[in-house]
């Protein structure tokens, strides 16, 4: 619970920061207030018109059409690739390759300066940029591979050390007088808003490439992250497919490096895959929502910075995802935060209630079983016997029988005495019919011993389903009469028979 | 090239700076936590945002205090996440981040017309100009020696470092190699883990303002790996780890002065360089450590004899 409101507060802050349509006044008032704290003038935030709004939104406005459509596609295409390297427990290789690119950008610049011409172009420089991309990714897996250096320490050595070279040859060409290098920078933060035509294309083309791959290899790819010694088996040339991936991946970065910056191109890889595994446990569905996620905070994150001054458009995206992904995380309905706390709470709802029933059963049983053909009278037992038959808490048992009486199990239970009603009595019979089967079928199978076979058994009978019951049922038939209730294989630990044993 | 007293300096610092991160750099690597270290200074944004919007100056110190709080804090979100919303640990980190580096953006650009705190300083930072910003001058042995301030700085961190983890050496060793038996032994195994991550924290931001980020991601990692392919035991690996920092340092400084003329250049930054020479050692220690390198594994492997029978049965599954 506490998390949860740590959580809370934390999703607060990034709406106020990241969302001045909806807290305009506050990120109002905040903003005066730093403002005059650091000694600067007062700003102004005028909301902009909504027809602005509006037109921004539904792609209208001319100048931030471009802009707004690159990133909405640059977010499907690597919703796509984010979600294999996600599964392939791999997210941070996007963290190593945008920065292993650097060293590539910078040198075919020098080479294309050095030739004549500005060193500016665009596709000279992503090609620079996935060259030496691929050899940092080479050289991250073969490292992990050939020796004892973990993954995580290779990237890390890749992204440091490549980084290195690529900053020292940046300053070198900095520091050469007559060259400018100004549009270097813009590969380290971004530049989404001087997007023209012509980059579009080059991005919107790579990026259904990326998208059209990805979709046609998805079960080899899905082979790959899940079980890929099992891919090797069937014939399937796996570290082929992990290079692709990895080409696939470095493209998704270099394209995005340009649009959004070296260091958020990473959001894109890690955060739409992760939100949308919040929401399902199918891998078509999980592509489908993190390219649905991708193009969404690409969508709003690029509208709101076309709309509101001062806002980098890649941090913006970012944010949006961001904002998305702690959304997912609390109410995604597959692995989100609320569900699990609920399922788990059930869970242990019915454990207990199986428990309690289980308990009071075996009491009836040892009290009144008199022989294996009669059947057992419902017959109310001695609270105290209860209590000490397995090891729970006065308290905690309780709880459970007024869970038991509001769920018309309990008839009676007056702090001396539990009775079961009748729907209470066969469900627990049922229940101590599952226990019992599954505790003959580790005895007989598994070689338990008929005294551990109790606390084994406790933690399977709860989630046996009536086909496993069919199954042990005619897997036993052999051995015992599976018609009825059979007799527990192991002896139970019996207290002392409290006082007040004879008036019942 | 001529060996002046401003290069002594700069190679002072660098190695300082390279031996304070290489310790924590040990146990981040044994724990597979390396890439915190690129996590926690892209991270630290918002923090020096905050630092600076709220003093108005740009003063060290609160900066200092944002920014180590926001590294903090970066561990901390990254092991929430990964717990409650059990996802990956490194998409944890990629996450938080990138969220936190973009909201440190937003702020900068939000409160300043003109970008007083330039990211690329932070990201590059400027090992050269060190010996300028000199904290005092002693005189030993009748040699006039300039002290940089980043060399006190960095010197406190170093201290700090190596007595933390000398002291608490047994529980930092038990909790990176088995969190669980440290658990059972009565350490607080996640205690010890924000212990590492706050000396990470202050390190990363303590060497920002003098040596820029690129040399602390490569120190936290670079010399710890190369020292884990050299030898099995971890106080030999720390010793290592340290003197590898400090021959990146020293190689890298005078890299800097040697390569650039070299191709026709007039200089370039020796954080880069510092980096890419960590890089050149490990890559040889990757190729000949005596046990653990490519070369010797080839031909340790040439021993070893592979029964009939184990042969014929692995080439029934193609590799």
């Amino acid at each position: 619970m506490k998390m949860f409101i740590r959580v809370l507060a934390l999703v607060l802050l990034v709406l106020i920061i990241s969302h001045p349509t909806a807290d305009a006044s506050q990120v109002h008032a905040e903003l005066a207030h730093g403002s005059q704290l650091a000694g600067g003038p007062l700003r102004s935030f005028e909301l902009p018109p909504w027809e602005d709004v509006q037109d921004v939104l539904m792609l209208r406005n001319y100048n931030t059409k471009l802009v707004v459509l690159s990133t909405m596609i640059l977010g499907v295409a690597s919703g796509f690739v984010g979600s294999f390297l996600l599964l392939r427990k791999r997210s941070l290789m996007g963290d190593a390759l945008s920065h292993a690119c650097l060293p590539g950008i910078v040198l075919l610049f020098i080479i294309m300066a050095s030739a004549g011409g500005s060193g500016k172009s665009l596709v000279g420089l992503l090609l620079g940029a996935s060259l030496t991309g691929i050899i940092g990714v080479g050289v991250v897996m073969l490292i992990s591979s050939t020796s004892r250096v973990k993954d995580d320490a290779a990237m890390g050595i890749v992204l440091s050390v490549f980084f290195g070279i690529g900053i020292a040859m940046m300053t070198m060409v900095q520091k050469t007088p007559g060259q400018s290098s100004a549009g270097l920078i813009d590969f380290i933060y971004g530049k989404a808003a001087s997007m023209v035509l012509q980059d579009f294309v080059l991005l919107s083309g790579v990026a259904v490439v990326i998208a059209a791959l990805c979709l046609l290899l998805m079960k080899e790819f899905a082979l790959l992250c899940f079980d890929q010694t099992f891919g090797k088996c069937i014939g399937l040339p796996v570290h082929l497919l992990d290079v692709l991936l990895m080409i696939l991946v470095a493209a998704v970065t270099v394209l995005g490096m340009q649009a959004v910056g070296l260091i958020l191109i990473i959001a894109y890889l890690v955060t739409p895959a992760a939100t949308a595994r919040f929401w399902t446990d199918n891998l078509r569905v999980m592509l489908l929502l993190s390219a649905l996620f991708g193009a969404m905070s690409g969508w709003l994150g690029a509208s709101l910075s076309a709309l509101l001054p001062r806002m980098p458009a890649g941090a913006v995206i970012v944010l949006m995802a961001a904002v998305l992904f702690i959304l997912s995380m609390l109410f995604g309905t597959s692995r989100g935060i609320l569900k699990r706390v609920i399922s788990h709470r059930q869970l242990k709802i019915k454990v207990g209630r199986q428990h309690m029933l289980r308990a009071v059963y075996e009491l009836i049983e040892l009290r009144y079983k008199t022989s294996a053909k009669l059947s057992l009278p419902n017959k109310s037992i001695h609270y105290a016997n209860l209590l000490s038959h397995r090891t729970w808490s006065a308290a905690s048992l309780s709880h459970l029988l007024r869970r038991g009486k509001r769920e018309d199990h309990i008839e009676k239970f007056d702090g001396m005495h539990v009775s079961l009603t009748e729907s209470g009595f066969g469900e627990a019979a049922r229940i101590t019919r599952n226990h019992r089967l599954w505790e003959i079928f580790l005895i007989t199978h598994a070689d338990i011993a008929p005294s551990h076979v109790d606390r084994d058994a406790d933690s399977v009978e709860h989630v046996l389903s009536p086909e496993m019951v069919r199954e042990l049922e005619s897997a036993l038939e052999a051995k015992i009469d599976t018609q009825v209730i059979p007799p527990s294989p192991h002896e139970f630990f019996v207290a002392d028979k409290p006082e007040g044993e004879k008036e019942l | 090239m001529t060996w002046m007293p401003a290069d002594t300096s700069i190679v002072v610092v660098g190695s300082l700076c390279a031996v304070a991160c290489a310790l924590p750099g040990c146990f981040m690597v044994l724990r597979r936590m390396s890439m915190m270290g690129d996590a926690i200074s892209h991270a630290v944004l918002p923090g020096l945002a905050l630092g600076f919007l709220l003093t108005g100056s740009r003063a060290s110190l609160p900066m200092f205090m944002g920014a180590a709080v926001m590294g903090l804090l970066t561990a901390y979100f990254t092991q929430s996440i990964s717990k409650w919303g059990k996802v990956d640990r490194g998409a944890a980190m990629g996450i938080t981040f990138t969220t936190m580096f973009a909201l440190g953006l937003l702020l900068i650009v939000q409160a300043t017309d003109h970008v007083d705190i330039d990211p690329g300083c932070v990201l590059y930072g400027a090992l050269e100009l060190t010996p300028f910003n000199t904290f005092g001058v002693i005189e030993m042995a009748g040699y006039i020696i300039d002290i940089p301030h980043s060399a006190i700085v960095l010197s406190i961190v170093l201290c700090m470092n190596l007595g933390i983890i000398i002291l608490l050496f047994k529980e930092f060793k038990i909790s990176a190699y088995d969190p669980e038996l440290a658990t059972t032994l009565g350490i607080n195994a996640q205690l010890m883990h924000y212990l590492l991550m706050a000396m990470v924290a202050v390190t990363t931001v303590a060497a920002f303002e003098s040596v820029g980020s690129i040399i602390v991601i490569a120190m936290l990692v670079v010399p710890a790996a190369t020292a884990q392919l050299l030898t099995d035991n971890l106080k030999i690996m720390l010793v290592i780890s340290a003197v590898v920092g400090v021959l990146a340092a020293v190689m890298g400084h005078i890299s800097a002065i040697i390569v650039p003329p070299m191709l026709g250049f007039d200089g370039t930054s020796t954080s880069g360089m510092i980096a890419g020479s960590a890089g050149l050692l490990f890559m040889f220690v990757w190729l000949f450590a005596p046990r653990y390198g490519l070369v010797a594994k080839l031909f340790s492997s040439r021993k070893i004899e592979v029964p009939e029978m184990v042969a014929s049965r692995d080439s029934a599954c193609p590799k």
